[in-house]
Formats: C-alpha cells, sequence, structure tokens
C-alpha cells in the first residue's frame, strides 16, 4: 500500500524573520477564484470611484501679473519655464516647479498680443499693439538688462506670431499675415486675402512650411510659405477665435469658435469637419493640443477649460474654479502631464491634465494597481452605473443653467427642421445637412 | 594598485560579457543555420532569421492545462474586426500565461494505491494513520462527546479553525492541528447549525429560537431576532451574507458587513432542514420532502430553478466546488449527480445499502456519503460511474454532519459519540492562493485581507445563475421582443390626455371636434401599426407553408396576378 497524504512544511510558507516580507503563494485555478465576474465588476466600479474621489487637478496658482493674460510661451526645452504675457504689456518668465515668477519685464505698450520661443530656445519673440515685434533674451533669466535685443517695427496692427519650426522665419498676422526672417528688418512676405483683420497664425509643427490663420471675416486661411502664399481659404457661420495644429497628425487642426464649438478640420476635405466638439456654452477663445496629438485642451468665456480627445463631441473633462473668470488662454505642457490656463483676472493656473493622476514616482506595486484598475475601467467601462460615475461632474450654476437653456435652443431648432421639412411639398423639402457640414458655408481655392 | 584594479573593474567586466553574449549568440544562430541546412550550403539572411526566431520559441502549453484556465468560447472565425481580434489575442495570451504558472505550484495532490487484488474500502483509517509521516497521522484523531451530541461542524474557508456544535447547546472553536482551543461554551438551549463567518474571529450559531453571533472567545455579540427558528445556516463569503432556512419555511440573507436583513422570504414548502450553497455563483439550494431541489437568489422570489430529483422525499444535498455537479439522496437509497451548468442528468444513480443521510464535496471532488454511522467515501463518482467505495470509516452513533477540510486531506464527521476527523488521501487543494485564503495567514495578514474583502464586497444583487453574465452584452432575447410585438397586438391604443391650454374654448363645438380629430387619428396610427405586424406575420406564413395542389383547389378564387 502507498500513502500521500497532503502535508504541508510551514516553513515553506512562513516568512523567515519578522523583517521578511510575507511569503504569497498563488494557484490562479479559476476554480480557486470563483464570481470572477461580479468581483472584476465591483473592483471596477470601486476604481472608477476612487478616480473621481482622487480628481483634484488644481496644481497651483501663478499670480504677479497686474492685468488680464492674453497668451502662453512654452519653452522648447525646458519643462520647467513658461513665459506669459498680459493685458498691460508685461511678460514674465514662470518657473513651475517652485511657481514663482522668475523674470518680469515691460515688454509694449499696451495689449501684449503673442508670445513665441525660437526653436532652439535662445531667444523669446513678442509682438504687441504697438505694432512692434521684439526679440528677448532668454539665456540671462536674472539679468536687470530689460532690453530686448532686437526690434521690428510694422507699419500695421500686429496681433499673433509663430515661428517656423526649422528655418528662421517667423510669420504675424494683423492686417495681412507678414513673413518675417530673422536676419531682417522689414517681412520678406506679405500674404493677403481681401481681409481686414487676422486674429490668429500658425505653423504646422510636421509639415513645416503651411500656416494657418484665421480672420475677423469668418474665414480660415491655408498659406504655403515655399509657394506664393494662400492656398486655401475657407468660410464658417462663425468667427474663429484661435487655431492649433495637430502635432502629431500633419493634415488636421482644430479651430475654437465663437458658436460654442470647436472644429476639427483635415486641410484634405475642408467642406466637412472631421469632428465637432460641443460642450461650451460661451464662446471659446483659445485651444491648445497635447504633444501626444490625441488630445486638446480648450478654454472658453464661460469661465471654464475643458479637455477633449480628438475624436470625441464631448469633452473628457472640464475644470473650473469659483475665481477663474473668461479663460483667454491655454498651454498644455510638452511633457503632456499639465495643462496651463490664463484668465481675464490676472492669475496663470496650473492643472493635471490627467485629474486623477498621482504627482510623482510610483513604486511598482503601486503602478501596477493603477495599471490593473484602468483595465477593469476600461472593460466595464459601459456598464451604466460605471459610465455614469465616470461622466458625472459637478459644474458651475451658470453652466449648468446654460446648458439648460442651449440643449431648449437646439432641440428647437431641431424641432423647427423637422416640421418645416414635414410641411413642405413633397420633392421640395430642404436637404438635409449633417452637423458637421452645417459651419462650413464655402471654401474657395 | 588594489584600488586601481576596484574602480577599473566592473566597467570592464560588463563590457567583455556584452560583447561575449552578442558572440555567443551569433554562434549559436551559425550552428542552428548548419543543422537546419546540413549540406552545408550557406543560407540567406531570411533562414538565419527564422532559425532564431524557432530557437527563441518557447515550449507549447499542455491542452489540457490551457482548457482548465479558459473562461469559454473566442470569437467566431466570422470576426473581422482588427480591435476584437487584438483584445482576443490578449485574452489569448494571459490565458497561456496563467496556464504557464502552473509549473511553479509546489504541492502535489495526496493519493491511496493498494497492492493488486486489493481493494482501498478495506484500508483502515489505522492503517492509513500508521503508514503516513508523524504530522500527517496526528491530523487523523477522535473526540469523544457523546452527553451533548449529536454534533453540527464548520471549518473555517482557510481550514485552519474547527467549530462543534452539540444539540444540546455545547459550542467549541478550536486549531484543530495545534488542537489549540479558542473557546468552548454552553449557550444552555438547543442548537441546530453553528457556522463561521468570514474569518476566525465571529461564528453563528442557530439556537433554539434565534440566531446569535458569537466572537472566537466566545462573548455574545449579537442576537438577531428576526432569524427564528433556524435549522441551516450557510456563508457567502464574497457577498458577506449569512443564509438561513427555517422551520417554518423562511429564507433569509443577512448582511454580516452591515447588520441588514437583504431579502426574507417564505418558500413555502415545510421544514427547510437541506440546504446547500453553490460555490460557483452562490445561489442557494434547498431539497424538500417532495424530492425537488429548488434553487434561490436574494433578488427573486421564485425559484430560480425548480428540478425534480427524487420521486421521494429528500435527504441530503451537496454541490461541487466548481459548481459543475450536485449530489442528492433521498429515502429510497438513492444518490443522483446532476450536471448543474446543464441543468440535465442525473448523470449518475447510484443505490446505496443504506439511506445516506449526509453529503460533502471535497476540494477535488471526493464525494463523502454518510449512512447511518458508516462514512463512505467516492471517487470518480460524477462523470464516470464508480464502482465501490474509494473509503469506508465507521463511527459509534449516527452521523449528523460532515465537511471536508478545505486544503487538506481530511474529512471531519461529527455524530452522535463527537467529531472524528478522518484522512481521505487525495481530498484536499494541494495548492492554495494566499490571496483567496490562506491556512497559514498571520493577523496582520488576515486583518488587510478583511479590509480587502470588504472593499470587494459583491452587491447581493448580482447573484444570478450565470455568474458570467455581467461581462456579456445585454442584448434582448427573442422571447423579450416577441413579448413586446405581442403586447402592441392585443393592446388598446394608447390614450392621450386631451386637456386644452386655455379654459375659453371648455364645452365648445370646435373643442370637442377637435379632440375627436386627435382621437381618430391616434386610432387609426396604432391600427397601421398592428396592420403592418400582422402582414409582416402573414408574408412569412405564406412564404413558409406553400401547400401542394389538390384537387379541390380549382374552387377557390382565382389568384389576382
Amino acid at each position: 500500500m502507498r500513502v500521500k497524504v497532503l502535508c504541508r512544511n510551514p516553513d515553506e510558507y512562513l516568512r523567515e524573520t519578522k523583517r521578511d516580507i510575507f511569503k504569497v503563494p498563488r494557484n490562479y485555478s479559476p476554480e480557486l477564484h470563483p464570481l470572477e465576474g461580479p468581483r472584476e465588476y465591483t473592483r471596477a466600479l470601486n476604481a472608477i470611484k476612487l478616480e473621481r474621489v482622487f480628481a483634484k487637478p488644481f496644481v497651483g496658482n501663478l499670480d504677479g501679473h497686474r492685468e488680464g493674460v492674453t497668451c502662453f510661451g512654452k519653452h522648447p526645452e525646458r519643462l520647467s519655464l513658461v513665459s506669459s504675457g498680459s493685458y498691460d504689456g508685461e511678460v514674465c518668465f514662470w518657473d513651475l516647479p517652485s511657481q514663482t515668477c522668475v523674470r518680469r519685464f515691460q515688454a509694449h505698450s499696451g495689449f501684449v498680443r503673442g508670445l513665441t520661443f525660437v526653436p532652439d530656445g535662445n531667444g523669446l519673440l513678442s509682438v504687441g499693439d504697438d505694432k512692434t515685434v521684439k526679440t528677448w533674451n532668454t539665456d540671462s533669466l536674472f539679468d536687470s538688462n530689460e532690453e530686448p535685443i532686437e526690434t521690428r517695427i510694422s507699419k500695421t496692427v500686429l496681433t499673433g506670431i509663430t515661428h517656423h519650426q526649422k528655418k528662421d522665419i517667423f510669420a504675424t498676422c494683423g492686417e495681412a499675415c507678414l513673413l518675417w526672417e530673422e536676419t531682417r528688418n522689414s517681412p520678406i512676405q506679405v500674404y493677403e486675402w481681401g481681409v481686414d483683420t487676422l486674429l490668429d497664425v500658425t505653423f504646422n509643427a510636421v509639415e513645416t512650411d503651411l500656416l494657418l490663420s484665421c480672420a475677423s471675416d469668418r474665414s480660415i486661411i491655408i498659406y504655403d510659405v515655399r509657394d506664393c502664399g494662400p492656398v486655401k481659404k475657407f468660410v464658417m457661420s462663425l468667427r474663429t477665435n484661435k487655431l492649433c495644429w495637430n502635432p502629431m497628425e500633419a493634415t488636421v487642426f482644430t479651430c475654437a469658435n465663437e458658436d460654442y464649438n470647436l472644429y476639427t478640420f483635415d486641410v484634405r476635405n475642408l467642406r466637412s469637419a472631421v469632428q465637432v466638439h460641443k460642450n461650451h456654452v460661451s464662446a471659446v477663445t483659445c485651444v491648445d493640443y497635447a504633444p501626444t496629438g490625441r488630445e486638446f485642451v480648450s478654454g472658453s468665456f464661460d469661465k471654464s477649460i475643458r479637455i477633449f480627445e480628438i475624436d470625441k463631441a464631448n469633452s473628457r473633462d472640464i475644470y473650473h474654479t469659483k475665481r477663474m473668470q473668461h479663460v483667454t488662454s491655454v498651454a498644455w505642457s510638452l511633457d503632456n502631464k499639465y495643462v496651463l490656463s490664463g484668465s481675464d483676472e490676472m492669475n496663470v493656473r496650473v492643472w493635471k491634465a490627467r485629474a486623477s493622476e498621482k504627482l510623482g514616482a510610483l513604486r511598482p506595486r503601486e503602478k501596477n494597481a493603477l495599471n490593473y484598475s484602468a483595465a477593469l475601467r476600461e472593460k466595464y467601462a459601459s456598464h451604466p452605473q460605471i459610465k455614469r460615475i465616470a461622466r458625472h461632474r459637478q459644474v458651475p450654476k451658470h453652466i449648468q443653467h446654460a446648458k439648460k437653456e442651449l440643449s431648449v435652443i437646439r432641440t428647437k431648432l431641431v424641432r423647427k427642421e423637422i416640421n418645416r421639412r414635414k410641411h413642405a411639398k413633397p420633392g421640395a423639402e430642404e436637404p438635409y445637412v449633417p452637423e458637421r457640414k452645417k459651419s462650413v458655408i464655402d471654401v474657395q481655392q | 594598485m588594489q584600488e586601481e584594479n576596484n574602480c577599473i573593474r566592473p566597467p570592464r567586466r560588463f563590457k567583455r560579457s556584452k560583447v561575449n553574449v552578442i558572440e555567443k549568440a551569433k554562434r549559436e544562430v551559425e550552428e542552428l543555420a548548419k543543422v537546419v541546412c546540413d549540406n552545408g550550403e550557406s543560407l540567406p539572411y531570411g533562414h538565419l532569421k527564422w532559425a532564431r526566431a524557432k530557437q527563441e520559441e518557447r515550449v507549447p502549453v499542455a491542452k489540457e492545462k490551457l482548457a482548465r484556465h479558459n473562461r469559454g468560447e473566442g470569437l467566431s472565425e466570422a470576426v473581422t474586426n482588427t480591435k476584437l481580434l487584438t483584445k482576443e489575442k490578449e485574452i489569448e495570451y494571459a490565458i497561456e500565461q496563467a496556464a504557464r504558472t502552473e509549473i511553479l505550484l509546489t504541492e502535489d495532490a495526496g493519493f491511496l494505491e493498494v497492492d493488486e487484488g486489493e481493494s482501498s474500502t478495506q484500508v483502515t483509517q489505522k492503517q492509513i494513520a500508521n503508514s503516513v509521516d508523524i504530522l500527517s497521522a496526528s491530523k487523523h484523531f477522535q473526540l469523544f462527546l457523546e452527553e451533548f451530541g449529536p454534533y453540527r461542524i464548520n471549518y473555517t474557508r482557510n481550514g485552519r479553525y474547527l467549530l462543534l456544535g452539540g444539540r444540546k447547546g455545547h459550542i467549541a472553536a478550536f486549531d484543530w492541528i495545534t488542537k489549540k482551543p479558542l473557546c468552548e461554551i454552553n449557550v444552555m438551549e438547543e442548537l441546530f447549525d453553528v457556522q463561521w463567518l468570514h474569518n476566525e474571529l465571529m461564528f453563528a450559531v442557530a439556537q433554539k429560537r434565534w440566531v446569535y453571533i458569537y466572537d472566537n472567545q466566545g462573548v455574545e455579540l449579537h442576537c438577531l431576532k428576526t432569524l427564528h427558528n433556524v435549522l441551516r445556516m450557510d456563508f457567502l463569503p464574497y457577498h458577506f451574507l449569512l443564509a438561513c432556512s427555517s422551520a417554518n419555511s423562511f429564507l433569509s440573507w443577512l448582511d454580516v458587513s452591515l447588520g441588514k436583513m437583504v431579502a426574507q422570504f417564505p418558500i413555502r414548502q415545510g421544514r427547510l432542514n437541506i440546504m446547500a450553497q453553490n460555490p460557483y455563483n452562490a445561489c442557494l439550494c434547498l431539497g424538500h420532502a417532495q424530492g425537488t431541489v429548488t434553487m434561490w437568489s436574494p433578488n427573486m422570489k421564485e425559484p430560480l430553478v425548480k428540478m425534480l430529483c427524487h420521486n421521494r422525499p429528500l435527504q441530503a444535498l451537496a454541490v461541487n466546488r466548481n459548481g459543475m455537479y450536485m449530489a442528492t439522496s433521498a429515502v429510497d437509497r438513492s444518490v443522483r449527480i446532476w450536471d448543474l451548468r446543464q441543468l440535465n442528468g442525473p448523470l449518475q444513480d447510484y443505490r446505496m445499502a443504506g439511506i445516506a443521510s449526509n453529503l460533502s464535496f471535497s476540494d477535488r471532488s471526493l464525494l463523502a456519503v454518510g449512512m447511518g454511522n458508516i462514512v463512505e467515501v467516492y471517487r470518480d463518482c460524477c462523470a464516470t460511474t464508480a464502482d465501490h467505495a474509494y473509503l469506508r470509516h465507521k463511527v459509534n452513533r449516527s452521523i449528523a454532519d460532515m465537511q471536508f477540510c478545505p486544503y487538506e486531506d481530511i474529512l471531519g464527521v461529527g455524530s452522535g459519540s463527537g467529531f472524528t476527523s478522518m484522512i481521505v488521501p487525495g481530498a484536499g487543494e494541494p495548492n492554495f492562493d494566499a490571496l483567496e485564503s490562506n491556512p497559514y495567514q498571520t493577523k496582520r495578514q488576515r486583518q488587510e485581507a478583511e479590509v480587502k474583502a470588504l472593499l470587494e464586497k459583491i452587491q447581493p444583487e448580482l447573484i444570478t445563475l450565470d455568474p458570467y453574465a455581467i461581462g456579456e452584452v445585454n442584448v434582448p432575447t427573442l422571447k423579450e421582443k416577441m413579448a413586446a410585438k405581442h403586447a402592441l397586438m392585443l393592446g388598446k391604443p394608447p390614450e392621450i390626455d386631451f386637456t386644452p391650454r386655455r379654459n375659453k374654448r371648455k364645452g365648445s363645438v370646435r373643442a370637442a371636434k377637435a379632440k375627436k380629430i386627435v382621437k381618430e387619428r391616434v386610432k387609426k396610427d396604432y391600427i397601421e401599426a398592428v396592420k403592418a405586424i400582422s402582414s409582416e406575420k402573414k408574408d412569412n406564413d405564406q412564404s413558409n407553408q406553400e401547400k401542394p395542389y389538390s384537387v379541390l383547389d380549382r374552387f377557390l378564387p382565382k389568384k389576382k396576378k
């Protein structure tokens, strides 16, 4: 007779000393882990609740400006350095880790309209209401010398500036789009297409010679700086305030429109938007892409900023505080972790790009746990309860009311259209225009 | 000089080893290429690459191992969605990895092999105890408690602690391996069942009138007067529910983490003294005097399943660990095995020597049958027919309760004469998962596990027959669709609330006219909808039933072309 009975040696299952870690033998057999589905669901529910609990996106407040903030300049190489300009013509340099202003100087008389760093990071270009383009030194941060290296005077008003990614040229906008070379004092090119004021101009980061600008006559114009200039122009139903190219996809850009929406377009087909991003309840004033090109942040006149995924119509998140007024400028940091917002009430705010993300280095176990809960959240995302918790946001009362009002207005429009179609003569019904095509009025070559 | 050497050594060693690795790999690939192409010709680059890939391929996992970890059928071949296919690949990879971890399991299951011509049925406990090591032999013991019996027993989930409850009020809790007592009390009244809660700190006792909860020192913590005349108790560890069935035919689920009654309703089937939990889906199985077994979840006042298992009153009931098999026994001395996933059977129908009054499944699906004062253990008796008992043991008086100890080769038998711990080689799961239940857990680990378990408490609403239902797509069944259609066909046109906006026209002819018009329009719409459905049905009928031409058809009206 041969007998073997289970007999475990406790030494193999107990830790040797009190300082040792516990031994955790695992057996992944499904029989030992019953009720897998309901348990995973419960974990997913906990994970999503914890995500909302930890969603504290506000990192800090940079105060120092004496007037409302108009624009940001992101340093191409140093993550900790950001510059911002304000209504009173002052430019501040911020050190983000310590949240302090490291340098400030009076750059222009009147508004600072645009800031951009030279791609190698050795200079800052600024334009202002005083019709000048000034180049500032960025090397000597604590230098008291507050004179610009160079001052170029334009004949017309300037409203925006952007620098070419590779060449030593930059473009400004105003009454016309001007192309400047760094070594020259006067513009090398003037592009005009029958408009009075251009509001914003921006160079593409991938197809570096493409230039995009929006005008006050509701049009958006695409230029090619290798070529004669303007290539395409299309008119939207309302004015566009700000433009931003997708840094990863050369053909895609997003515009912040006055009609409360953002539109993502593909240059190859301007007749219809790729996506219409709704949710803001007032004019959208600014937009900036994440360096991944998958998301962008937008600021609005409704005193909030929203984060959108490029292929989703509704925002992923909304950030707001009691004290934040009309948002005038936003920027997404180049490490894809933070979002900056500048607003009317003189403050620059730093937010986390993902509201519930834990900052700082993570331990491997912590990282694993977070990855696991992220996977669970994704797996059970479409369950009604989980969806509800994930989507729910507490928004200020004024936004809530405006949202309600807007929804009434929109349903009324839809209803009216249906009625009109219903009562039209057979065959004479007005054609159905999809939402994405509605806002584009005309495309000119 | 020495110091200099020390300074230089690490980088140099590192560099050399790196070079070595690369050279070694190159050599290996070349050798492999030679093997592949043994006629000595030089191979093109692609072949070298192939050879390398072949070398890196891992040993495939055995199919039965993969099947053990499989969670169901994969996608059908018709699916071409790239996203789904990628997901599928990930799932397959996860299954393979889980199956690979089996190599790390350290313990092997127990066994008993007898010489040819002998039967393991005749092997006595004494013989087994004599031929195993001294630690295992000490696990076979008897407690003679003849005064307060018969005894109900219960092991904790990790199999470390044992709770005994004598019919006449005697309760004892102890670590049965070290024989260290936790408490011993007498509640001084009749006692029907004992049950550990989620860990060894608390237990519930069904006494003469009410259910009481004691801590492991025997201090009474709660008296649950909402649970009265309880005969059997069971604990659902993942839901933190104490399930009780009572003499007046009530079934109740009590949430022990909140102290709240989750559900309590009458079963109306007489005394409920046969109850078992299905560990696979946390449903409760009740056995009745009509020979039926019903399954219950706290969400429905009707049984989820009602199956007629025997034509005689049921005696005992047990469900195995993976919820695949259920064993039932009746007073006609039969024991039947049922397939619980398919809900059919009986897979096996055994006729025993006596009435099986107690049944119990072990971790590895051994079935213990208690008949009078004899315990018989059967092996491989579910999918295949067992022709003789694996082990047999006799206790002094009739058996009141049996339970296999989790993760041990031990069967605990509570009887009129006390408690017997039997060795059953091959009964227990050899490899436990410490995050699930750990026999060697320390106080700290227990505390952490308790917090984790409470965080992951499953809501009672999720108790269903199919626990994987929550991961499936909610497609309305054909039946539901049909019911909706049917409701439309048989229902009345929807009533409309016709209250005029202005009271000025109240009672006027125009108002009445408008009302009539609207009502008629709604009715018309409704009739049209019904017509559309019925015509669709008719079309289907016509297309399905093409009758052959008969002689009398010439008198039918001619078809319009």
